[in-house]
């Protein structure tokens, strides 16, 4: 039960809750209301997209213009929800449940893993960890206001790449998918100065063709 | 702020994530469970952009550095927490 999995997903989980306390205090300095503020972190639930929709709105944007940006840093889950097929449960409704805690984190911890158990208690582990934390965190900081200060000033925005890249390495077992990883990044980098936020991670996904065509060749095969 | 605002952040942020759930398990060749490499080069662009984007413009800070030490933990097979935690640090010396 208290293995390095579990140890791990609470490591993320109690990161994730310091930028959770940032969130709540920047979502009321924006002007929603402490209820708003938890509504985004319980629904919404990804990161991303609800720091860039309260900051666009405390920048003194309308809702019109902090929608967009919002939406496509969210676009990515559903790129992570469709690859995650085997490691969400399949029924109906609780698929539906499953998809609410597809996230950056829970599915680099889920692919992380070899076996299908351990892909799933990874993914689950990960995604109860930090939506408990990131839930608490926005209402203590929508209610304490600015106590901690920046997460930055402890480092802890180079946390996030840091774990990625510890979960990403297991999944690199050939040159093919260390090409498709490297072609990601450069996609991304590339694309950061002329496109909108969210657009260049998103477009990532594009280095991953090769793959999918040599599969897709595969199965036919 | 207006609660309209509020709700359609949370419908579209759930309605992607759904969409992506129920394409997967519509089955066939495309989602046999192999679209699992779509999943590294996204995360690795999610690190590139995480280590080196500020807004509009690419910076090499202490964020990379930061990345650098977690490269060489991970290399000695160091347990995520430590991992995390010295990437913590040297981005908070360096920052």
């Amino acid at each position: 039960m208290f293995d390095r999995l579990f140890r791990d997903a609470l490591s993320i989980g109690l990161a994730t809750g310091v930028y959770a306390v940032s969130f709540g205090v920047l979502s009321v300095a924006a002007g929603f209301s402490v209820a708003q503020t938890c509504v985004m972190s319980l629904v919404a639930f990804t990161g991303a997209s609800q720091f860039m929709f309260v900051s666009v709105i405390g920048a003194g944007g309308s809702a019109a213009a902090a929608l967009p940006p919002a939406i496509l840093l969210a676009a990515r889950n559903g790129i992570y929800a469709l690859s995650l097929g085997s490691v969400l449960r399949r029924a109906g409704w609780r698929r539906a449940l499953d998809a609410h805690l597809v996230i950056d984190e829970s599915t680099a911890m889920a692919l992380a893993q070899e076996e299908p158990a351990e892909r799933r208690r990874g993914f689950l582990l990960t995604a109860l960890a930090i939506f408990a934390c990131w839930n608490l965190g926005t209402l203590a900081g929508a209610l304490a206001g600015g106590v901690l200060g920046a997460p930055e000033t402890y480092g802890l925005h180079a946390i996030f790449p840091a774990v990625f890249l510890a979960l990403l390495v297991p999944q690199v077992r050939s040159r093919e998918v260390l090409a498709a990883a490297l072609a990601g990044a450069g996609i991304a980098l590339l694309l950061v100065p002329a496109a909108p936020a969210g657009v260049p991670v998103m477009a990532s996904a594009l280095a991953a063709l090769p793959l999918l065509v040599k599969r897709r060749a595969k199965v036919l095969a | 702020m207006s609660w309209t605002a509020v709700l359609a952040l949370c419908a579209a942020a759930y309605a992607l994530k759904a969409a992506g759930a129920f394409a997967s398990s519509r089955g066939g060749t495309l989602a046999s469970g192999r679209l699992d490499v779509l999943v590294v080069p996204v995360i690795a662009g999610l690190i590139a952009v995480q280590t080196f984007g500020a807004d509009k413009a690419l910076v090499v800070d202490e964020r990379a550095a930061a990345l650098l030490v977690a490269a060489v933990l991970i290399w000695r097979r160091t347990p995520l927490l430590i991992v995390a935690l010295a990437a913590a640090g040297t981005a908070a010396l360096l920052g």
